[in-house]
């Protein structure tokens, strides 16, 4: 019997598994050095909140695994013998495969800052990083002041973690409006200010400089570059972005970049190997999507199309348009297609937000064609399949705001803007579009 | 930027000063079932057994030897005394039979059962112990109001309005629920676990001792109907109480979310105007009390002997309950559920959902997710809906045939078993009991019989779905921890299936908690409303029309 084994128990691998299991009867194995069974990374920040326990964060019931015979090692690969099909353990022992999926996700970034591995310095991204944080960080008697480095996602997340549990947060950000890498100035300024509504000290076009400790190796304090401040405290979050969790491969004969390098199929340059997820690195981007993508559902899908080509069914990697969503403390976003941080020259903004200054759009289309090409929703709840279908229709952008009541996904009750949204559209442009009503009939089309 | 530290100092301490007045509300209402004097004097024996009629020769002095006396008998001693002479009485007449038995004297025997005074010993001693209570709280009725209900009701709002700065902002905060011994099962939640069960026990089956809640609220209860407070108008009362103060949190806690705002104004309507006002002010005119919301079978005594009877006996308007009843059960139920999903019912309109909804909303989290929860609610739910409709035909056939039981069953006793098991045990001790520790649904998720009719329409004809949206799903597990119902929703949304279970009730708590607004409650066209998917939005479509051809193979 073919044995799959695959290194990690993230999400794509878990996906590989499941559908492997699904479309075979293969021998499957999954290697995790982290965790005895899969959990949901993303809500790693529930648990230390209080909302969750960690079992709460794992999809599976423990007899899950034994029923779909996938068996579950706990070890740490050092090293890949792929001449001899062989993987090399930690603890000293070997494991053999016929076909090798590497899904080792990302590890956070470091980027050599003096006193970086002091002890209270820690990213948020493994289960161990909860665990750490829990012993530094269990409450603000303990943890006077966090700082924390880097202002994307796992850096605001982790600012509202601590926030909850009353920890005084300074937060550096290298850029000079928050994410505004990726987000628009006016969606960029929104969340700025939910930042500093919850009571953070935000501190924006900072670097870090060095973290100093003390004579026992814990951090202490932490100096900006800029200004040569000095903040007092006892937890460092480090949260300047991840990267492909690839180190152990560098003396193996697999082809690494920043990532494990793979083609349209998810294979290695070394035959029967695979990887997948955050530390697989397309040679060519697809699309406008990057060559590196540390996404959720992109380690999913990379999951589901890996398992129909080791199956048999081989399968290209086609991720459709693109969409993602996260939640900024209390201000909820999702993006469908693409809406960049500066428009691009053949592009046209329309930018509405609230007058509470708590929820906005922003669409992008082309200027030439009107096509509709993305928008980022803050605070308002949108359809996916509405979105999807009107990228793949290669709709028009007044087209979107005729149908825009088809595209709300709030609960039921809640105000809705669509009537104002077009309004301001229509003065803007001098156009003349109608919202039309809600339709099941349209949505379900 | 920075809110003054004191604002927070400050609401905490007025958290605080509630929680101290709540509790010593809530010492003061559990110490006055221990207070009081209770005795009767033998004009009061005579009339008392008059007014009930009883024929038993020696009642009356056992009662006049139990309770005529100057001694100082607080309840309990008071209720032992009743019992032991009702026990008395009834095993002089049970003695009686045995020797006429034996003797094969059947006419002497057959008289005897006339004698026998029949009912629950605890519940008729509660009748002579109403009549027999003296001391401070029944003097001082509206003083012990204040210092029972008044002041737990003022403590438990000042514990819950300084929510409104304390949570901050609006949105979601569950911040602490895992770490706080009363919402994750500490030893505060099993006290609370305790008194809900013991405050049950006394209830339904020792009413009696509960005799002088009954007093403070006799002159509320004087206003209402013009009659004195029995336990249930206690319960009643306190009920709809609870479910005003604990609603009060509810409102600030989902203050954002208009879904959640306006239910929870549904339900405390329901339960105040249906369930507590219409019934007393429809028996304040002779008519018989009816809660119009409460459908057959979860109002199980529907077709009992006693209240068809009272149904037949008062006219009109006891037509009118005989019909509407039966209409609300077979049309209105059924329909609604087509249109709204079960929702309509369970979480917009029902008592034991609006308990659940506001008194049981700190211990959503704690019921079961696994699969075996799962197939033991099944197997238990529709159970219960078969014995209550069996027990609705045995008395329903026995009341038409004027026999006493069918199919060998007879139907006072599978009367008294489903009300003792189901509707005492079942729906009550162990349905709001266990709330800290099991969750706020035990009932309606594993025992409810209406629950069960409306999951079945629910789950097979019906236009609610919970709509997971595309792809978005990030197996982060809020909606599934925060399901009362135990519905794993996040099995369904991570794979882009729509939420169809019969037991959703549509609190629409899991849509609030998703930090990536994936799931939306909506009553949508029947077609696609159940949509298995292997692939999810995002994916290739290709990929995706292949494997489902596959699935379809």
């Amino acid at each position: 019997m073919e044995h799959i084994v695959i290194i990690g128990n993230g999400i794509s691998g878990v996906t590989a598994a499941r559908h492997i299991r699904k479309n075979s009867d293969k021998k499957i194995t999954i290697v995790s050095a982290e965790t005895d069974y899969f959990f949901s990374r993303t809500a790693l920040m529930y648990v230390y909140m209080g909302h969750m326990k960690f079992e709460h964060t794992q999809p599976y019931e423990n007899w899950f695994w034994k029923k779909n015979r996938i068996e579950l090692k706990k070890g740490y690969v050092t090293s890949i013998d792929s001449n001899n099909k062989s993987l090399n353990f930690a603890e000293g022992d070997t494991l053999s495969y016929d076909k090798l999926i590497i899904a080792t996700g990302s590890k956070p970034n470091k980027f050599g800052w003096p006193g970086q591995d002091l002890d209270g310095v820690m990213g948020m991204y493994h289960k161990q990083d909860l665990d750490n944080l829990e012993k530094y960080a269990p409450n603000k008697n303990v943890c006077k002041r966090a700082v924390i480095v880097g202002g994307g996602l796992i850096g605001i997340e982790l600012a509202e973690m601590l926030h909850s549990r009353h920890i005084p947060v300074t937060f550096l950000v290298r850029e000079n409006s928050f994410w505004n890498g990726v987000l628009p100035e006016g969606e960029s300024a929104m969340i700025n200010r939910e930042i500093l509504r919850s009571n953070i000290d935000l501190r924006l076009g900072v670097n870090l400089k060095e973290i100093k400790g003390d004579a026992n190796g814990k951090a202490t304090s932490i100096v900006i570059a800029e200004t040569g401040e000095e903040i007092q405290c006892d937890v460092v979050g480090l949260t300047a972005g991840v990267s492909p969790n690839v180190d152990f491969l560098k003396d193996s004969d697999i082809e690494i970049g920043r990532g494990v390098k793979v083609n349209r199929f998810l294979e290695t340059n070394v035959k029967e190997v695979y990887a997948i997820g955050d530390c697989a690195e397309q040679h060519e981007a697809i699309g406008s999507r990057r060559p590196i993508e540390a996404v959720w559902y992109t380690g999913r899908m990379m999951g589901e199309t890996v398992a129909q080509t080791i199956c048999g069914n081989k399968i290209e990697y086609k991720p459709g348009h693109w969409f993602n969503s996260a939640k900024f403390i209390d201000i909820e976003y999702q993006t469908y297609g693409w809406v960049w941080a500066q428009a691009k020259e053949n592009e046209s903004r329309f930018y509405w937000e609230h007058k509470d200054g708590t929820k906005c759009i922003h669409i992008n289309y082309d200027k030439n064609t009107r096509t509709f090409i993305g928008i980022n929703t803050f605070g308002i709840r949108m359809r996916h399949q509405f979105f999807d279908k009107i990228l793949t229709e290669k709709r028009s952008v007044e087209h979107v705001l005729e149908h825009l009541a088809d595209a709300n996904f709030d609960p039921e009750f809640y105000k809705l803007y669509e009537q104002e949204i077009v309004a301001k559209f229509n003065q803007e442009n001098g156009t003349n579009i109608q919202l039309k009503k809600k339709s099941w009939k349209r949505i379900f089309a | 930027m920075h809110k003054p530290i004191s604002t927070t100092d400050t609401m905490k301490a007025i958290q605080n000063i509630g929680l101290v007045f709540f509790l010593i509300g809530l010492a003061i209402f559990t110490g006055s079932l221990f207070t009081g004097s209770f005795s009767l004097t033998e004009q009061e024996v005579a009339s008392f057994i008059e007014s009930k009629g009883y024929k038993s020769d020696i009642i009356k002095e056992k009662l006049t030897e139990a309770v005529v006396t100057d001694e100082h008998l607080n309840i309990f001693q008071f209720s032992s005394r009743v019992r032991a002479a009702y026990q008395a009485s009834n095993d002089h007449y049970d003695a009686l039979i045995a020797k006429y038995d034996a003797e094969k004297n059947w006419d002497k025997k057959g008289e005897q059962f006339q004698y026998k005074i029949y009912g629950k010993s605890h519940t008729l001693s509660y009748e002579v112990a109403k009549k027999a209570g003296s001391g401070f709280v029944k003097e001082n009725a509206g003083l012990l109001w204040w210092l029972t209900f008044g002041l737990a009701i003022v403590g438990a709002l000042l514990f819950i309005l300084p929510n409104i700065v304390l949570l901050g902002k609006e949105g979601i905060k569950n911040n602490g629920i895992y770490h706080e011994s009363s919402t994750n099962r500490g030893w505060i939640a099993w006290l609370v676990l305790v008194y809900l069960v013991t405050f049950y026990l006394v209830l339904y089956f020792m009413p009696d001792y509960a005799v002088n809640w009954t007093y403070i609220l006799d002159p509320i209860s004087k206003t209402l109907n013009g009659g004195e407070a029995s336990q249930w108008f206690v319960y009643g009362f306190l009920y709809c109480v609870i479910m005003i103060v604990m609603a009060a949190r509810m409102y600030i806690k989902y203050r954002h979310n208009k879904y959640q705002v306006i239910r929870t104004t549904s339900v405390l309507f329901f339960q105040i105007v249906f369930a507590f006002l219409i019934p007393e002010i429809m028996a304040s005119l002779n008519m018989p009390g009816y809660d119009f919301k409460n459908a057959f079978p979860l109002d199980y005594d529907f077709f009992f002997e006693w209240n068809l009877d009272s149904l037949r006996d008062s006219g009109a308007i006891g037509l009118f309950i005989l019909v509407w009843g039966i209409v609300l059960t077979l049309i209105i139920v059924p329909v609604m559920v087509y249109f709204f999903g079960k929702r309509w019912y369970c979480s917009w309109v029902c008592g034991c959902g609006g308990l659940a909804e506001t008194l049981g909303d700190p211990y959503r989290q704690h019921s079961s997710k696994k699969l075996v929860s799962w197939k033991l609610e099944r197997w238990l739910i529709h159970s219960v809906l078969v014995f209550s409709l069996f027990m609705t035909i045995v008395t329903l056939y026995c009341y038409f045939t004027g026999t006493e039981s069918f199919l060998g069953i007879k139907s006072q006793w599978i009367k008294d078993t489903y009300s003792f098991l189901i509707g005492a045990w079942f729906a009550g001790v162990i349905g709001t009991g266990f709330y800290p520790i099991f969750g706020n649904r035990v009932w309606c998720r594993f025992g409810c019989p209406l629950a069960a009719y409306l999951g079945l329409v629910q789950r097979f004809k019906s236009r609610f779905r919970i709509t997971t949206n595309g792809g978005q799903c990030i197996s982060c597990g809020n909606c599934s921890t925060y399901c009362e119902q135990g519905i794993d929703v996040r099995a369904y949304a991570q794979k882009g299936e729509n939420i169809i279970r019969s037991s959703c009730v549509g609190c629409g708590i899991c849509s609030a908690v998703c930090p990536r607004g994936v799931l939306k409650l909506e009553n949508g066209p029947e077609a696609g409303r159940i949509n298995p998917t292997e692939i999810l939005l995002g994916n290739d479509v290709d990929l995706m029309a292949l494997v489902n051809q596959n699935d379809a193979k």
